[in-house]
């Protein structure tokens, strides 16, 4: 078994007679920050969406601390894991989405609390304690109260990031995160990110801010196609592109 | 003079009114219950079920709505003993005003769980909840919020087409109000006063929803 946190291989993924992923390999090693790049409908959400098992795959394997994802092909046949173990291997990754998908009808602090009470089984008591602690790591301890109907749309993907993340995952997906936001509220995720990257969170990010991809990844891989079209460190990837593809996607993507 | 009549009669007639009212009531409440029971199985087959469970359901739920509710009474009472399943009228007109109400029930059910957007379920998932957790927790109680206004609607809809039973001889409000009007000939002045009681019902029924729609909305 190999130390990597994570690793696929060979990731294919139909949607009916479409193929959106055509052979992705890519591992990832604890503490990485890895952001995807790519233009829309290269691929990148899809592959992240299939690491947590929102998407179902028809080929390849995605390992999480060497447990294979989703699916069971030992002895030549693949066969889906049961829903209930699924479910627990979703709980390994946490993950937050482009419309925050905040459960409306709770406060923030439930909305933290929920996978604390019904899936790590805690008591509510120290549950509201995590929850309180990781809504102050976000910057919003005074608001945990609020319904998200009363938050704006950065205090609400900032919840959503403190949901996922007080469950404790060994990875973080951030699906881009700031893409529904006004531009004016985009800098405080980006700073809630940059602190847990900090921190040494192991992170997948698909996003479109490049400035931001540029100064928290370790690694940036550059989708194209279903493919990964080119990976490296940030400073190779953005200042010397090495395929025509990436160079041209570089220059009309804004880098501010 | 007239009123003063009016209310002498009323007041002797007080016992069969009351008890009148009384079966209407437990004629609406059974049928709203077990209907709103069997809507709720009915709404979760349709938005869950596999393929086939929801071309039996949806053809249930097409053929109930698009049959009268007198004619589902009529036949609750005199198909299902030819068939030997013998009801006594009060029974198979609850049975047919539940089936009737689970059809809506079912319909309102499946409307509020597809306006749900799917983020909920998906987010749900990525912090490791099962479905039935979902369902529970997520997806459930945002429903049941969208569904309570429609809901309080057919509730009242029960409660008048419970006067159908006269039909086949339930003795519930009307029944007694006619049984009344033939021995009086007070006709204008008792169906008033039984449709007065029967807006007292209602409009009961939609105070109370109001009253829930208050107690769990959701602040913004």
């Amino acid at each position: 078994m190999t130390g990597n946190l994570l690793e696929i291989r060979d990731l294919h993924k139909r949607y009916g007679e479409v193929e959106v992923l055509k052979g992705v390999d890519c591992t990832m090693a604890q503490g990485d920050v890895i952001s995807i790049i790519g233009s829309s409908g290269s691929g990148k959400t899809t592959m992240l969406r299939c690491i947590n098992m929102l998407e179902e795959f028809q080929g390849g394997s995605i390992r999480i601390d060497g447990e294979e994802i989703g699916y069971d092909t030992a002895g030549g046949t693949r066969r889906r894991k049961k829903e209930k173990e699924i479910a627990r291997q979703r709980a390994m990754t946490g993950m937050a989405f482009q419309q925050f998908n905040l459960f409306p009808h709770m406060s923030a602090a439930e909305n933290v609390m929920l996978g604390l009470v019904k899936v790590k089984k805690m008591a509510r008591d120290e549950a509201r304690i995590v929850a309180e602690k990781w809504l102050d790591r976000v910057g919003l301890a005074e608001r945990r109260d609020r319904f998200p109907g009363q938050l704006s749309g950065g205090q609400q993907q900032r919840v959503a990031i403190a949901r996922a993340i007080a469950m404790n995952p060994k990875l973080m997906l951030f699906d881009e995160v700031t893409s529904a936001l006004d531009p004016e509220l985009v800098n405080e995720v980006l700073q809630v990110i940059k602190d847990l990257a900090r921190d040494g969170m192991s992170m997948l990010l698909v996003t479109h801010e490049m400035r931001f991809a540029y100064e928290v990844s370790s690694r940036v891989i550059f989708m194209n196609q279903g493919r990964i079209g080119e990976e490296g460190n940030p400073r190779e990837m953005f200042l010397k592109p090495q395929t025509e593809r990436l160079a041209e996607f570089l220059k009309t993507s804004t880098f501010n | 003079m007239e009123l003063v009549t009016f209310f002498e009669t009323l007041w002797l007639a007080r016992i069969p009114i009351l008890k009148g009212i009384g079966v209407t009531v437990s004629i609406s409440v059974l049928a709203i219950l077990v209907g709103t029971i069997l809507g709720i199985g009915v709404g979760l087959a349709l938005t869950y079920g596999n393929r086939p469970l929801r071309w039996l359901v949806r053809g249930y739920t097409d053929f109930i709505r698009g049959t009268p509710v007198l004619v589902l009474v009529l036949a609750s009472y005199y198909v299902l003993g030819t068939i030997g399943i013998d009801l006594g009228p009060f029974q198979a007109g609850v049975l047919a005003l539940a089936v009737f109400c689970s059809s809506h029930v079912g319909e309102i059910v499946r409307g509020a769980l597809q306006s749900i957007p799917r983020g909920q379920t998906e987010a749900a998932k990525a912090i490791g909840l099962t479905f039935p957790q979902t369902f529970a927790y997520v997806l459930g109680p945002q429903a049941l919020r969208q569904v309570l206004p429609a809901w309080v609607n057919t509730a009242a809809e029960m409660v008048k087409a419970s006067t159908l039973l006269s039909i086949i001889g339930v003795a519930e409000l009307l029944l007694r109000t006619q049984e009344l009007i033939s021995r009086t000939f007070m006709s204008l002045e008792f169906y008033f006063f039984a449709g007065f009681l029967y807006f007292v019902v209602n409009y009961g029924i939609e105070r109370f929803g109001r009253y829930v729609e208050r107690k769990t909305s959701i602040p913004s």
